[in-house]
């Protein structure tokens, strides 16, 4: 049955959906969260360690979103601060000095606007990541789960293979953002949400994505199991082989994925 | 009378440099029937202190206001000719226009009535040229071009110009000024985010220079992107710098914001710019720093 762009929104953003943490806990072993960016502070909103990916030490990176109000507020609803994306940088440069591959979850409305984001350089802690990423030199793999919020998201994007779950949106803004900007009118969401091209369907015609993980009927939260069972299998596959390549080889590749959009 | 009145500032800056009062006296405000009829262009009332400047001073001022210190923003083609020494400007991709990537409604109309208007195929000029005789790729944003929103025509020339920087083992001067993403490219906007940086990070990777000059304004996906990448970054006095806009970030936080918030001297005291440059000191500085980093000199002599 054919969903909606907007059904699709709304679905990414139920509160019911699995989360980075449900992913961590049932596709890795022996995980330990690490915290901080070594320069000021811990960002709940990111969560980020080591683990074991079917007998490979890995490092793993995720968006992370309450499942209560009281965890999102002191998660700030995935929204990262500049030290969030720090420390994610931070442990992927110790990944990268250790070879071991890298598996980011993004879920995220977008990186927080606020006044101590913008004083602590929102978009240099952005930047900075796209720019190390793209050089790192050991396999990235990256899954959108619910939102991917923009530079925000982007931030944990620049992989060699990115996935999308069936229902998830990735997007230069929100729907309402972007009917208030262009249709003057943030009630026209719906229609921004179908012009914007957002789904996970659009990105992989549009050749953006590398695939798409199906969820079970009516969305991933009536099967987190199988969903992490789904992810499990592909990134098992692209793991294999991104590990036999020669790392320039995977560079290049990485490069060229970016450089042909 | 005086029309500058200079309030205190919260965030301290060098003296010798102008900056954007916090409150400005304006002038009485004339009734309809008596405003005197001044035909269009010779004057431009200035949209900070509302003086009136005679538009030939204003070209010649280096587009900014002699009462208050505001830097009018300038066409990309002005901005190449104040940097680049005369006659060495060599313009690449010049015609290069989109693809409309998602087929937006109304885009590409809207598209066609901003080229005629500006003269531009999209919002950016790039080429090579020379300042002070040192060569230098050269890129320079149009804020007038859809607010200097960047989408794949913006990411695909900066691109290229970052390779062919490489190729030619070139250091690379950025102007920028944008409201952020090209809304109409969706989700292509986005990704020339990651595009550009992965050319600037080759660029950095083979030991070559890049600059970036912030002009206002610098937001949203450009300033989380190559703006902030520079190995120095300058700025232009009182230029608007930040990832969201001060609109978006008073809505999340329902509180009014610091003085001089965002702006670049803000921006100065939270280490985020190396350098703030008046205008008419602009091609000077460039210049002395392209020269400092100048190795073919020490590499003849076998300094290194």
């Amino acid at each position: 049955m054919e969903i909606t762009a907007w059904e699709k929104v709304k679905l990414a953003r139920m509160s019911v959906r699995p989360t980075g943490l449900d992913y961590i806990n049932q596709i890795l072993d022996n995980f330990i969260e690490f915290h901080g960016d070594r320069y000021y502070g811990d960002d709940h909103a990111i969560v980020g360690g080591i683990a074991s990916f079917g007998g490979v030490p890995v490092t793993v990176i995720a968006q992370q979103k309450g499942r209560n109000t009281k965890e999102n507020i002191v998660r700030n609803f995935s929204m990262p601060h500049p030290e969030g994306y720090r420390k994610a940088l931070r442990l992927m440069k110790q990944a990268e000095k250790f070879h071991r591959p890298i598996i980011c979850f993004i879920d995220t409305p977008g990186a927080f606007c606020g006044i101590g984001a913008e004083e602590r350089g929102q978009g240099e802690a952005i930047a900075s990541n796209l720019a190390e990423m793209i050089l790192l030199r050991t396999p990235i793999l990256t899954v959108v789960i619910s939102e991917g919020g923009s530079g925000g998201a982007l931030a944990l994007g620049v992989a060699d293979r990115v996935y999308m779950l069936e229902h998830a949106i990735y997007a230069i803004l929100s729907p309402e953002g972007f009917a208030s900007i262009l249709y003057k009118d943030a009630s026209k969401a719906e229609q921004a949400a179908e012009d914007m091209k957002l789904t996970a369907q659009d990105l992989l015609n549009f050749g953006i994505i590398d695939g798409i993980v199906a969820e079970p009927q009516g969305g991933a939260h009536n099967d987190p199991q199988q969903v992490a069972e789904n992810i499990k299998i592909i990134l098992e596959n692209d793991l294999k082989e991104l590990l036999e390549l020669p790392v320039d080889q995977l560079l290049r590749q990485r490069y060229q994925k970016f450089r042909k959009i | 009378m005086n029309l500058n009145p200079f309030r205190a500032k919260k965030y301290a800056i060098s003296k010798i440099y102008r900056t954007r009062p916090q409150e400005i006296e304006r002038p009485r405000d004339i009734p309809e029937g008596e405003r005197p009829n001044v035909p269009q262009g010779i004057m431009t009332k200035c949209p900070q202190c509302g003086y009136m400047i005679y538009t030939k001073n204003l070209t010649k001022n280096n587009k900014q206001c002699q009462e208050c210190g505001y830097y009018f923003k300038i066409s990309a083609y002005d901005r190449v000719t104040m940097i680049i020494d005369d006659g060495t400007f060599e313009e690449y991709d010049k015609d290069l226009i989109t693809e409309d990537p998602l087929g937006f409604p109304e885009y590409d109309s809207k598209l066609k009535r901003t080229q005629i208007k500006t003269g531009l195929a999209d919002g950016i000029v790039t080429g090579k040229g020379k300042i002070h005789g040192i060569e230098v790729m050269l890129g320079v944003m149009e804020p007038a071009f859809f607010m200097g929103s960047m989408g794949t025509v913006i990411g695909e020339k900066l691109t290229r110009l970052f390779e062919q920087a490489i190729a030619e083992r070139l250091p690379l001067i950025v102007f920028t000024a944008s409201g952020g993403a090209r809304m109409q490219e969706g989700i292509f906007s986005l990704m020339q985010m990651a595009k550009v940086s992965a050319a600037v990070a080759k660029h950095s990777e083979a030991g070559l220079l890049y600059i970036t000059v912030l002009t206002d304004p610098t937001t949203g996906g450009v300033t989380a992107s190559f703006a902030m990448l520079g190995d120095i970054i300058l700025a232009e006095p009182g230029a608007l710098i930040g990832f969201a806009g001060p609109r978006v970030i008073q809505q999340t936080i329902g509180q009014k914001l610091p003085e001089g918030f965002q702006r670049s001297e803000f921006l100065l005291e939270h280490g985020f710019v190396d350098r703030i440059v008046p205008r008419e000191q602009l091609k000077q500085t460039l210049g002395t720093i392209l020269k400092l980093h100048d190795n073919l000199g020490t590499e003849a002599k076998g300094l290194n």
